[in-house]
C-alpha cells in the first residue's frame, strides 16, 4: 500500500493485514511504555480542513506511539481553507518533507486528488472526505467487530475474518462516509451487511451495493443482526425535507429503549450496538442504549488508535513492494516482552 | 485608408486554390476550384478554370466537407481573457475544422445588449479565423428575471438569432414562454440549458451507481428531462422554435423524439464528450471530467449516438469551455465545470459515429455543418459543395491517427478530457470564405478584415 484512500479498493488480504497489525499495536497499548521506535525520524502531518478533534487526536496518538514527529495543520478557517489552495498546501508539506499526510476534508475525493496529483510524494491517509469514505473508522469498526466475533466464537481474533456475521447499519447512509467505508470493508471481510433508513437518506444507486436495504428498522432487527451500527444524524439534514421531523425520525429509525428491549426479546444476547461518535443522544440512539453493556462506543475509540498505528506503520515502514505477504512478523517493531 | 483598400482587395482577389482529388462528402472524387470566396468550379472545369497562380492542393485520400458550424462555444471574451479570447478560441476553431462558431453569452459583462454582442462580433471579424456569431442572453445578466433586449441584439450588426442563458436554465416557465414567443418576431431561437435548478443544487456528477459510491451529490437525469418536457410543450403551445443544448440522457432523447413526432419545432444538440465518455471516469476524482451536464452512463451514450444517427438529435455542439488550470487543479467540488472541445470535435465524432458505421461523411456534414447552420440561420454556411456556393469547407484525412496533447493546442484551455487518447481523423485544411485559415494541418493566415462598409455583405457573401 502506498496510500490508504478508501476501503472500496482495499483487498481482503490488505484489510486482514491491517487488522492483524492493529492487534499487535493494541498489545503495545496495553504495556506500561506505550511507545515504539518504528517511525523515529519520520514526519506525519495531520492536515485537517474540517474540525474533528476526536479523529485528529486519535491519529496524533497513533503517530506519537510510533515515535513519529507530528505536525498538526488545521487548515480550516486559515488562509488555506479555500479549495484552490490544496495544491499550495500540498507543496508546502512536500517542502517540509512530510512522510505521511493524514487528511480530513469536506470535499469527497480530496485525499485521492492529493495522492494522484503529483503535488506531493508522501503517503496519503484519508481521515474522512466529504460524504465519500472514512477508511480508518471502518477499520476500527471491523477490528471491534472481529474481537467481538472471536470472543463469541471462542477463537483468536488475529487472522480471522467476519464470515457469518450480520451487521445492520442504520440511518443517513446517503451522507455517511462511515457507512460507505463499512459496507465495502465488512463485505470484503465476509460479513453480511443490511442497511436501514428512510428512503430519502439512502443513495440512488444503493441497489448495486452488496447489501440488503430495509426501510423499516424493526423488520431489519428481525433479521437477527449480530451488530447494529447507528449513524450520526447531521444537523444540516434536519431542515432539508429528508424527513418530517426529528421526532418522527427518532421514532422510526432511532435505536431507542424499546428497540434495546427488542434485542432481549429476540434473544439476541450477543448483539452489540455501535456508534462512530459523536452521538446525538435521544435522537439516533437513546442514552440507555449508548451506555448499555451492548454498546461498543468506548471500545471503538480505544481501537481507533491501534488501527491508525497499523495504517501509519504499514504505509511508512511496510515494504511497498510487498502488499500481500505470506506472513507479517515484525521483529524490528515489536520489542521483547510484548503480549501476543 | 490605404490599408483598408488593400485588405479589401486581397479579400476579394486573394489566392485561388485548386483542390485535386478530394472525395466530396466521402463519395465521388472531384477537383474543386476555390476563388474569390466561392467554389468557382467542381469537376473537370476546376482545373481548366484555374488561374495561372492558383495554389494546387493534393487532396488524394482526403474527404472534402463543408466547414463545421458550432452552435455552442465559450470564447470567454470579454471578461475572462485568462481563460480564452476570441482570437485564441477562433484559432482553435479553425484548426478543429470550423468555419463558424456561436459564442455563448456568459461573458463578463454578459452579452445581453447590442453593445456587447457587437463587440464580440467585431473581435471575431478582427481575428479572421472563423465566423464568430454572438449568442445573446435571454435574460438581463443571465439573472432569469427580465428579458434582455432581444430585438436590439437581433437588429444589431451582430444579427443575433440564437439566444441562450447557457450555463443557467431559464427555469421560470412564464419567462421561458415569453422568450419563445418574443423571438418569433425576428426568426430567433431560444437555446435552452435544460437543468431544473432545485433538483441540481450542489450537484457534482450524474446521479447513479457511481455517485453513490463516490459520495458526490447527484445531478439526476430527471432534472434535464423535466425541463425539456416542459419546454417542448411550451414551444408547441406558442408555436415557437426551441433548441435544446447539450442533450445528455436517454430519457431526453425519448422526449425529443416524441415532440418531433408531434410536429413540435424543436432541435437538439449533443456534445462530442457525451458521445464518448461516461461517469466511470469520475472515479478518478480528476476535475478534467467535471462538466455540466455531467458525463452519464454507457446506456445514455448509446442512446445519444443512435439519436444523432437517426436525426432525433440534429447537431453536434462542442460546448467548448476552456478554464485556467487553477480552476481544475483542485478538489472536485471546487473545480469549474467544462471541457475544451473545438480541436477534438471532428476526431471524436468520427470515432464515435463514422468509424462505428452510424453516420457516413454526408451524415457527418449534416450534423456538424448543414443543420447547425440552419438552426443558427447562417445562410452561407453548411452549403452544398457546388459551383457558386460560398467556399466554407475543410479537407479531412480520415486515416490519420493522433494522440491528444492539450499542451500543444491553440486554445488557452488545457482541460481536455481526451488527453492521452489516440483518435482518428485530422483536419488538413480549412477554408473560411475562400481564405485558407489552415493548411497542412497548421494555422495559415487569418482572413483579412473586411472594410467597415463591406462588413455585412462580407458575411453573407
Ligand atoms: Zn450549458
Amino acid at each position: 500500500m502506498k496510500h490508504l484512500l478508501s476501503t472500496h479498493d482495499l483487498s481482503a488480504r490488505n484489510a486482514l493485514r491491517l487488522l492483524d497489525v492493529a492487534e499487535e499495536m493494541a498489545a503495545v497499548g496495553d504495556r506500561e511504555i506505550k511507545k515504539l521506535p518504528a517511525l523515529r525520524g519520520r514526519t506525519v502531518v495531520n492536515l485537517f480542513f474540517e474540525d474533528s478533534t476526536r479523529t485528529r487526536i486519535s491519529f496524533e496518538a497513533a503517530a506519537k506511539r510510533l515515535s513519529a514527529d507530528v505536525i498538526n495543520f488545521a487548515a480550516k478557517g486559515s488562509s488555506v481553507s479555500k479549495g484552490e489552495s490544496l495544491k499550495d498546501t500540498a507543496q508546502t508539506l512536500e517542502a517540509m518533507s512530510a512522510d505521511a499526510v493524514v487528511i480530513r476534508h469536506p470535499a469527497s475525493g480530496a485525499p485521492a486528488r492529493l495522492a494522484a496529483s503529483g503535488w506531493i510524494d508522501a503517503a496519503v491517509v484519508n481521515a474522512g472526505d466529504g460524504t465519500h469514505e472514512h477508511p480508518t473508522q471502518a477499520l476500527l469498526d471491523a477490528f471491534t467487530l472481529r474481537r467481538h466475533w472471536a470472543r463469541v466464537g471462542g477463537t483468536p481474533s488475529a487472522g480471522t475474518d467476519l464470515t457469518g456475521m450480520k451487521v445492520l447499519i442504520v440511518g443517513d447512509v446517503l451522507h455517511s462516509r462511515v457507512a460507505r467505508s463499512n459496507v465495502w470493508l465488512l463485505t470484503t471481510l465476509g460479513a453480511e451487511v443490511l442497511l436501514a433508513g428512510p428512503p430519502t437518506l439512502l443513495p440512488i444507486g444503493v441497489g448495486a451495493w452488496p447489501c440488503t436495504v430495509h426501510y423499516d428498522l424493526d423488520d431489519a432487527l428481525a433479521q437477527r443482526p449480530d451488530a447494529v451500527m447507528m449513524l450520526r444524524l447531521q444537523a444540516e439534514r434536519m431542515n432539508a425535507a429528508f424527513f418530517p421531523s426529528t421526532r418522527e425520525y427518532s421514532r422510526r429509525w432511532g435505536f431507542d429503549d424499546g428497540r434495546l428491549a427488542l434485542l432481549d426479546a429476540l434473544g439476541l444476547d450477543d448483539t452489540v450496538v455501535m456508534h462512530p461518535g459523536p452521538m446525538n443522544r435521544g435522537l439516533e440512539i437513546s442514552s440507555a442504549a449508548a451506555d448499555s453493556p451492548r454498546s461498543t462506543v468506548l471500545a471503538q475509540v480505544r481501537n481507533g488508535v491501534s488501527v491508525r498505528m497499523a495504517a501509519l506503520y504499514l504505509l511508512l515502514a511496510g515494504d511497498p513492494h510487498d502488499d500481500v505477504p505470506e506472513q507479517h512478523d515484525l521483529p524490528a517493531l515489536i520489542p521483547e516482552g510484548r503480549t501476543p | 485608408m490605404t490599408t483598408t483598400t488593400s485588405t479589401r482587395t486581397s479579400a476579394r482577389t486573394g489566392t485561388a486554390y485548386l483542390i485535386r482529388g478530394g472525395s466530396l462528402l466521402g463519395r465521388g472524387v472531384e477537383d474543386l476550384l476555390v476563388r474569390d470566396g466561392r467554389i468557382a468550379a467542381v469537376g473537370s472545369a476546376a482545373a481548366s478554370g484555374a488561374p495561372q497562380d492558383a495554389v494546387t492542393i493534393d487532396a488524394d485520400g482526403l474527404v472534402v466537407l463543408p466547414g463545421m458550424v458550432d452552435l455552442h462555444t465559450h470564447l470567454r471574451e470579454p471578461g475572462r481573457e485568462d481563460a480564452e479570447t476570441v482570437e485564441t478560441g477562433s484559432r482553435a476553431a479553425a484548426l478543429g475544422g470550423f468555419t463558424a462558431v456561436h459564442a455563448m453569452a456568459n461573458s463578463s459583462p454578459v452579452a445581453d445588449t447590442a453593445g456587447v454582442v457587437e463587440q464580440v462580433y467585431r473581435l471575431g471579424l478582427a481575428s479572421g479565423w472563423v465566423e464568430v456569431r454572438p449568442v445573446g442572453a435571454v435574460t438581463v445578466g443571465l439573472g432569469g428575471e427580465r428579458l434582455a433586449e432581444l430585438g436590439a441584439m437581433a437588429e444589431s450588426r451582430a444579427g443575433v438569432r440564437v439566444f441562450s442563458d447557457d450555463g443557467i436554465c431559464v427555469s421560470d416557465p412564464v419567462l421561458m414562454r415569453r422568450a419563445l414567443e418574443y423571438v418569433k418576431a425576428f426568426d430567433g431561437v431560444i437555446a435552452q440549458h435544460a437543468q431544473e435548478p432545485r433538483l441540481t443544487e450542489g450537484a457534482q456528477m450524474n446521479e447513479g451507481d457511481v455517485s453513490a459510491v463516490l459520495g458526490l451529490a447527484g445531478w439526476p437525469a430527471v432534472a434535464e428531462e423535466s425541463i425539456i418536457a416542459r419546454d417542448v410543450l411550451l414551444a408547441q403551445h406558442v408555436g415557437s422554435r426551441l433548441h435544446v443544448c447539450h442533450v445528455s440522457t436517454a430519457g431526453s432523447v425519448e422526449i425529443i423524439r416524441w415532440a418531433k413526432a408531434r410536429g413540435i419545432d424543436v432541435t437538439a444538440e449533443v456534445t462530442p464528450h457525451h458521445l464518448l465518455l461516461t461517469d466511470e471516469l469520475v472515479r478518478s476524482y480528476d476535475p478534467v471530467y467535471k462538466v455540466n451536464p455531467p458525463l452519464r452512463t454507457p446506456d445514455d451514450v448509446t442512446a445519444l449516438r443512435a439519436a444523432l444517427a437517426d436525426g432525433t438529435i440534429d447537431a453536434v455542439g462542442t460546448d467548448h469551455a476552456p478554464h485556467p488550470s487553477e480552476h481544475k487543479e483542485c478538489e472536485w467540488a471546487q473545480a469549474a465545470m467544462g471541457m475544451t472541445g473545438l480541436e477534438t470535435a471532428l476526431s471524436v465524432v468520427q470515432h464515435a459515429m463514422v468509424d462505428t458505421g452510424l453516420l457516413d461523411w454526408e451524415g457527418f456534414a449534416r450534423v456538424t455543418s448543414v443543420t447547425p447552420a440552419r438552426i443558427g440561420r447562417l445562410g452561407h454556411q453548411g452549403r452544398p459543395l457546388a459551383a457558386g456556393e460560398p467556399a466554407n469547407l475543410i479537407l479531412v484525412d480520415p486515416a490519420a491517427r493522433w494522440t491528444v496533447d492539450p499542451t500543444t493546442m491553440a486554445t488557452k484551455g488545457r482541460n481536455s478530457p481526451f488527453r492521452g487518447l489516440q483518435l482518428p481523423g485530422s483536419v488538413r485544411a480549412t477554408f473560411y470564405a475562400g481564405h485558407a485559415t489552415v493548411l497542412d494541418g497548421r494555422l495559415a493566415t487569418p482572413r483579412p478584415v473586411p472594410a467597415a462598409d463591406e462588413e455585412a455583405p462580407a458575411w453573407n457573401l
